[in-house]
């Protein structure tokens, strides 16, 4: 790969243009699209797999006895093992595949939470989960009577470890971000993890944002369960991961039931399908798997240590010249550090609203999300009811950072001519 | 394709960087109530002084986008000293103006307190003078922060139906 002028490792411009909705104009401007986060855009290798096999393979999985049918299963099933060697799985058997990220959570808390938690068992999260890592909890406290424990997080936007053996003490579950989709922080998962198995307890990353973004080897962690999503790492909406050894996926009773999830039926009751189809009941998003496979492939092709070097060297800039450019009238939240985070810059500009923020950088093309990013509770601790949210990709460059910059500019000059 | 003058006119700027009514009154006696955007976080506090059917005084706390404050001290300005029919009969109207979006957006009609119920437009309010808060009127060519102007007239409804019921 060579290296650009600007020594990223990525070559960002031939990127942008595998990205057909980066060509759109918006309001006669160019489409500077800052909410990857949120959801990544799909290259157009992803938009054609999907066509493809809509197109030459379309059939059910798992039970025609047809070419395309047979084709379909392949390709459901040829996706899964492109998931498996992304993240390090030690078998297909340990990828299932789910809606997304929030469904595999909820799976993780409601098939095995269920079968294994009692009350008064500690369960320990992190004040910076998305909501999707908090909810499903809260339930159990009201179901089970399980206890909520939280590790704090302190003014730097790291995890507070102080009491970390206290909180895990007695612990069943410990369930944390590897990445916080507010503040970037990359998350000590080798230390939550150990922390969560001396205690006892299983490990439950919630790698929504880390998957996209960093190399990753679930095998190296040692966790229980991870989940993440594939919109938000070039793949279709509609199809996430839920990846978990063997053993706990074992010790795990179905979540929902009906076809595709059962070896046999009867009057009497039913026998459970093997791993992973065990978990996946109904006909499966199998476009979606194979778009998935897609943009696995792509970002392989990329490399994941590339897209890493992309990010923390974009990071820096965009943390540099916007400090540079307005000082102490916008906050950045989270690590100052880029090797510590990821791109995901959120902030607050003068004491204007985020949500008046973002309608003028709409203005000019520029998206980035305003709101509390489904983290009420670490907007709380923050201090703010909710930020503007800028965050990063393989298709964006400086250039996009700068139309950050300028829309920043234009929305002080609006509001506080 | 709507633009930024049309969202924010200079009037409700003006509420915004200058709101009126901001602050607390004792409550008991005063009705509290608060109300929420979950899409954005914003918060409202609302504390009415209302007295044989007239909102005496009113009060307004928390915090929001310049659209849910400048909506809020307008609301507030608009419904002080009037009677409580004066208030539905203003909040129907207001709310008229929004609500063909609103309820094409979520299913509930976001507005029990619409007796005239879904169809009403426009125009079945023309005898109530909207005044300043005909400035609201290009919200609704954005219809995300639709929810933003009418937090505090849905909160203030809700405030009336807690005093009359208490």
């Amino acid at each position: 790969m060579t290296e650009t002028t600007t020594g990223d490792p990525l070559d960002v411009e031939r990127i942008k243009k595998d990205f057909p909705i980066l060509e759109r104009l918006v309001r006669g401007q160019r489409l500077v699209y800052l909410d990857s986060a949120n959801t990544s855009q799909k290259p157009r290798q992803v938009l054609d797999a999907v066509d493809r096999y809509y197109e030459q393979s379309n059939a059910n999985v798992h039970r025609g006895t047809y070419l395309i049918a047979e084709e379909a299963t392949a390709a459901l099933e040829g996706a899964r093992a492109k998931v498996a060697r992304f993240i390090g799985a030690a078998s297909e058997r340990e990828v299932v595949f789910a809606k997304n990220a929030t469904e595999a959570l909820n799976l993780v808390a409601k098939a095995w939470g269920r079968a294994n938690l009692r009350a008064g068992d500690p369960v320990v999260i992190t004040e910076l989960e998305h909501h999707a890592n908090i909810v499903p909890w809260h339930q159990l406290v009201a179901e089970l009577g399980i206890e909520l424990r939280w590790i704090p997080v302190g003014p730097d936007g790291h995890l507070d470890l102080t009491d970390l053996d206290r909180l895990v003490d007695g612990a069943r579950v410990v369930s944390f971000a590897a990445m916080s989709n507010v503040l970037g922080t990359l998350n000590p998962v080798d230390r939550l993890v150990r922390a969560a198995h001396d205690a006892g307890a299983i490990a439950v990353v919630d790698a929504s944002q880390y998957v996209p973004h960093m190399p990753t080897d679930v095998g190296a962690w040692g966790a229980d369960f991870a989940a993440f999503t594939g919109h938000k790492m070039c793949g279709p909406t509609g199809i996430g991961v839920l990846w978990g050894t063997e053993q706990i996926l074992d010790a795990t009773p179905p979540f929902l039931t009906g076809g595709e999830m059962i070896l046999n039926v009867t009057k009497e009751g039913f026998t459970p399908n093997e791993l992973p189809w065990k978990f996946e009941a109904g006909t499966p998003p199998i476009a979606e798997a194979v778009g998935l496979g897609a943009a696995v492939d792509y970002l392989s092709g990329l490399g994941m240590e590339v897209v890493r070097t992309h990010e923390v060297a974009l990071t820096g800039y965009a943390l540099r010249s916007l400090a540079e450019r307005f000082g102490d009238d916008l906050v950045v939240h989270g690590p100052s550090e880029p090797a510590e985070r990821g791109g995901v810059l959120s902030f607050t500009y003068r004491d204007l609203h985020p949500h008046d923020l973002t309608q003028v950088f709409d203005e000019r093309g520029v998206c980035v999300r305003a709101g509390h990013h489904c983290a009420k509770p670490l907007m709380r601790e923050l201090g703010v009811a909710a930020t503007a949210r800028a965050s990063l990709y393989v298709y964006n460059d400086e250039s996009d950072v700068d139309a950050l910059g300028d829309a920043i500019a234009a929305a002080g000059d609006f509001f506080a001519p | 394709m709507p633009g930024l003058e049309d969202l924010y006119r200079e009037i409700i700027l003006d509420h915004y960087r200058n709101p009126r009514n901001r602050g607390e009154l004792s409550a008991p006696p005063a009705t509290r109530v608060e109300g929420f955007n979950p899409l954005c976080g914003d918060e409202i506090v609302l504390f009415l002084d209302i007295e044989r059917d007239v909102v005496r005084d009113i009060r307004i706390g928390g915090q929001g986008c310049s659209i849910s404050q400048s909506s809020a001290s307008m609301m507030s300005s608009a419904v002080k000293g009037k009677t409580l029919d004066q208030v539905r009969a203003l909040s129907r109207a207001f709310k008229g103006m929004m609500s063909i979006h609103e309820q094409s957006l979520d299913g509930d009609g976001a507005g029990e307190a619409d007796l005239d119920g879904p169809g009403a437009g426009n125009g079945a309010h023309a005898d109530v003078k909207l005044g300043d808060l005909e400035a609201l009127r290009g919200v609704v060519k954005f219809p995300v922060r639709i929810k933003c102007a009418t937090l505090s007239w849905n909160t203030l409804l809700q405030g009336i139906d807690e005093q009359q019921s208490a």
